[in-house]
């Protein structure tokens, strides 16, 4: 907690990676409407994949400072040897990441509903859970790859490279999960598969990181 | 009581043996300093001592990390944190009772408390040196780790340093350090290590013909200075 | 010894494939519905599952390779990975050509299909990272993690595929004629044309693992002449 308390206070003071991001995420959206035409009906039916494509590519700039904040000066190796469990230090950067996540997806969704005439509140509490369950996916999963990738040349390449197609089926569920909840239909019967495999990604990989993560940390 | 032992570690980066059979112990209290060339291993045993690496093969024993503190080649400090902010924090970390008293106590201790709350980043080299010696130094540890900490700090800090070094020496603190510097290196230690090739090749009591002549020790045991 | 193994089983393995060319292309029929080019399906259908197998075998290795830092395991999880890419691409090409002569469009997205690119990519990210980090041993530890969060991914990729195509039908690679039924004798050839494909999997693997324990010593030797 401390960790997370320290990332949060080190970004809120330089606001790099929040204002390079949230920048990044409302030239996409201004980018995806001359893809398509931004005032047509249909722009409800794939609103979804649209959201969520923007807050994967705007998402890879947090992940990827999540780690590479410890670079200068070498503090990783301070924590690292510190008597903090190496899972400590990498939910303290998960919760960072994950925070700084939703409040870029908070700063995106009214943009997007005025750029694309959405109505996005329809069913909030639905709207909420997926972008909870889905954040952590990405906050996790990229977490984890930001530490394997912190030391390497061409770090900023690859973190995306190795994230986005392993984050799919994350992404598959929350895209046709908002898709509902834009649409406002109910997420019920068969849609619920989608809710349970998003749950299912973030315990398998939550657990699966916290396994791992020593091995990533010491090297 | 030994405080460190090392037994037959074997540190491998692909097939190459960074480590090789290295085996010693030291006595809880003692201070060991560990010589050898660039590339002799010296810096990758430290490594394997903090924590920041895992031994190939091989065991490492140590007293408990909460008592340990790690100074690497950098200091280890957050540059958009303000100096009091640093220093909590790490306090917290090593879960001291009262982060801020201790905090405020070091900063005036390492001369820092005049500019405790503005951030690291407008430091002078020399100040943020100091910093990270407070740093190191403020949870009292029982265990220091050092890596040639006499290259990268200017005349002030080293001083300061040694101060603090004699103070842990004299609290019972046990110490490895690597180093280039022999003659500084010596004169603090009692224990001398010198690694060749990632290998022992001198494990023994600092002697004072050490002392008088420091660069014996590498015509006598290999690997020049 | 090695070589002579190797060359035994690949001498083997062509013997085998000339005589399942010759079973396919001149003793069994044309399909009812699809013509000649079902025969396509002896290769991309044993590609797949050859792709497979090494996907499961590189799995198991890093897993072997983090537990015990083994690098043998290491360069067993790498050269299975690159082998399974191969086969992978063959499995991608032969299905693509096939969509493009019944469906008459070179991507339909099939969902095995784009399951099978899908691990195409996150494999080849696998490789990607293996050639940014130096030190072999660090190397080993993260490619590993890397790999076992590949195949856990793509695991659960395929499953959320199979719910996607239920939700929206799409067409699917199949050697099923109009009846739904396999001729046994076109199946059993799938399985027969599968075995030289395997071995000729196996070489490739065996001559890759070698290369890189080569490489290996090569680095060890490099760094053993700079080190102090």
């Amino acid at each position: 907690m401390a960790i997370a308390a320290k990332d949060l206070r080190s970004e809120w003071r330089t606001k790099e990676a929040l204002n390079a991001s949230g920048a990044f995420a409302i030239v996409i959206l201004l980018l995806f409407s001359f893809a398509f035409d931004p005032a047509s009906d249909s722009t409800r039916e794939f609103g979804g994949g649209l959201l969520w494509l923007v807050f994967m590519f705007a998402g890879a700039l947090i992940v990827n400072r999540t780690f590479a904040r410890e670079l200068p000066n070498d503090c990783l190796e301070v924590l690292i040897s510190s008597p903090v469990p190496g899972a400590a230090i990498f939910l303290g950067k998960v919760w960072a990441s994950f925070v700084l996540l939703i409040l870029i997806e908070l700063i995106s969704l009214p943009v997007f509903g005025i750029f694309y005439n959405i109505v996005w509140w329809n069913q909030p509490g639905w709207l909420a859970l997926v972008l909870v369950l889905t954040t952590w996916a990405l906050s996790v999963v990229g977490t984890l790859f930001g530490a394997l990738t912190v030391n390497l040349r061409l770090r900023e390449l690859m973190l995306p490279m190795l994230l986005y197609p392993m984050l799919l089926p994350a992404l598959m569920a929350a895209i046709r999960l908002t898709t509902l909840v834009l649409m406002n239909e109910p997420v019920a019967g068969d849609e619920l598969v989608w809710l349970k495999l998003l749950i299912g990604f973030d315990i398998i990989f939550t657990s699966l990181s916290l396994a791992l993560v020593d091995f990533v940390l010491v090297r | 009581m030994s405080a460190v032992s090392v037994e037959n570690v074997w540190k491998y980066f692909g097939d190459f043996p960074a480590l090789r059979e290295v085996n010693f112990t030291l006595e809880s209290g003692n201070c060991l300093a560990l010589l050898g060339r660039n590339g002799a291993g010296k810096t990758t045993l430290l490594r394997i001592l903090a924590g920041l690496s895992s031994a190939s093969t091989g065991a490492v024993k140590l007293p408990d990390r909460r008592r340990a503190a790690y100074l690497g080649h950098n200091i280890g400090i957050y540059d958009e944190l303000s100096a009091e902010e640093n220093l909590r924090l790490f306090a917290q970390l090593y879960e001291l009772p009262d982060a801020n008293k201790t905090a405020a106590k070091w900063l005036e201790r390492v001369n820092l408390l005049h500019v405790a709350e503005s951030p690291v980043r407008e430091f002078s080299r020399g100040m943020r040196q100091r910093l990270a010696l407070a740093r190191v130094f403020q949870h009292e540890p029982e265990m220091l780790l050092l890596d040639e900490p006499f290259t990268s700090l200017d005349d002030r800090a080293i001083a300061l340093l040694q101060d603090l070094m004699r103070e842990a020496k004299a609290r019972g603190a046990t110490i490895v350090l690597s180093t280039h510097q022999l003659k500084e290196a010596l004169e603090l230690a009692s224990d001398v290590v010198l690694l060749r090739r990632g290998q022992i090749s001198y494990r023994g009591p600092r002697t004072d013909a050490m002392v008088h002549d420091p660069s014996a020790i590498y015509r006598d045991y290999g690997g020049e200075a | 010894m090695r070589e002579k193994i190797l060359t035994g089983v690949g001498a083997l393995a062509a013997a085998l494939l000339v005589r399942n060319l010759y079973v396919m292309l001149l003793q069994l029929p044309d399909e009812a519905d699809q013509g000649a080019i079902y025969r396509i399906m002896f290769f991309h259908i044993p590609a797949f599952f050859t792709a497979g197998i090494c996907y499961i075998v590189s799995m198991c290795a890093s897993g072997y390779s983090l537990w015990k830092s083994d690098l043998k395991a290491d360069a067993l999880a790498m050269a299975a990975t690159e082998v399974g890419l191969a086969f992978a691409a063959v499995n991608l090409i032969t299905g693509m050509i096939w969509g493009r002569i019944i469906w008459g469009i070179w991507w339909a997205w099939d969902p095995r299909l784009t399951w099978a690119l899908i691990c195409w990519l996150v494999y080849f990210g696998y490789l990607m990272l293996r050639q940014a980090v130096d030190d072999p041993s660090e190397r080993a530890k993260i490619t590993a993690v890397v790999n076992i969060f590949a195949f856990v991914s793509v695991t659960i990729t395929w499953k959320a595929i199979t719910w996607w195509r239920t939700q929206h039908p799409g067409p699917v690679l199949s050697i099923r004629g109009a009846n739904g039924k396999t001729d046994p004798a076109i199946e059993s050839m799938i399985y027969q044309n599968w075995i030289p494909l395997l071995m000729l999997a196996l070489i490739l693997v065996v001559i890759r693992v070698h290369q890189e324990r080569a490489l290996r010593e090569l680095d060890a030797m490099r760094r053993w002449a700079h080190a102090a």
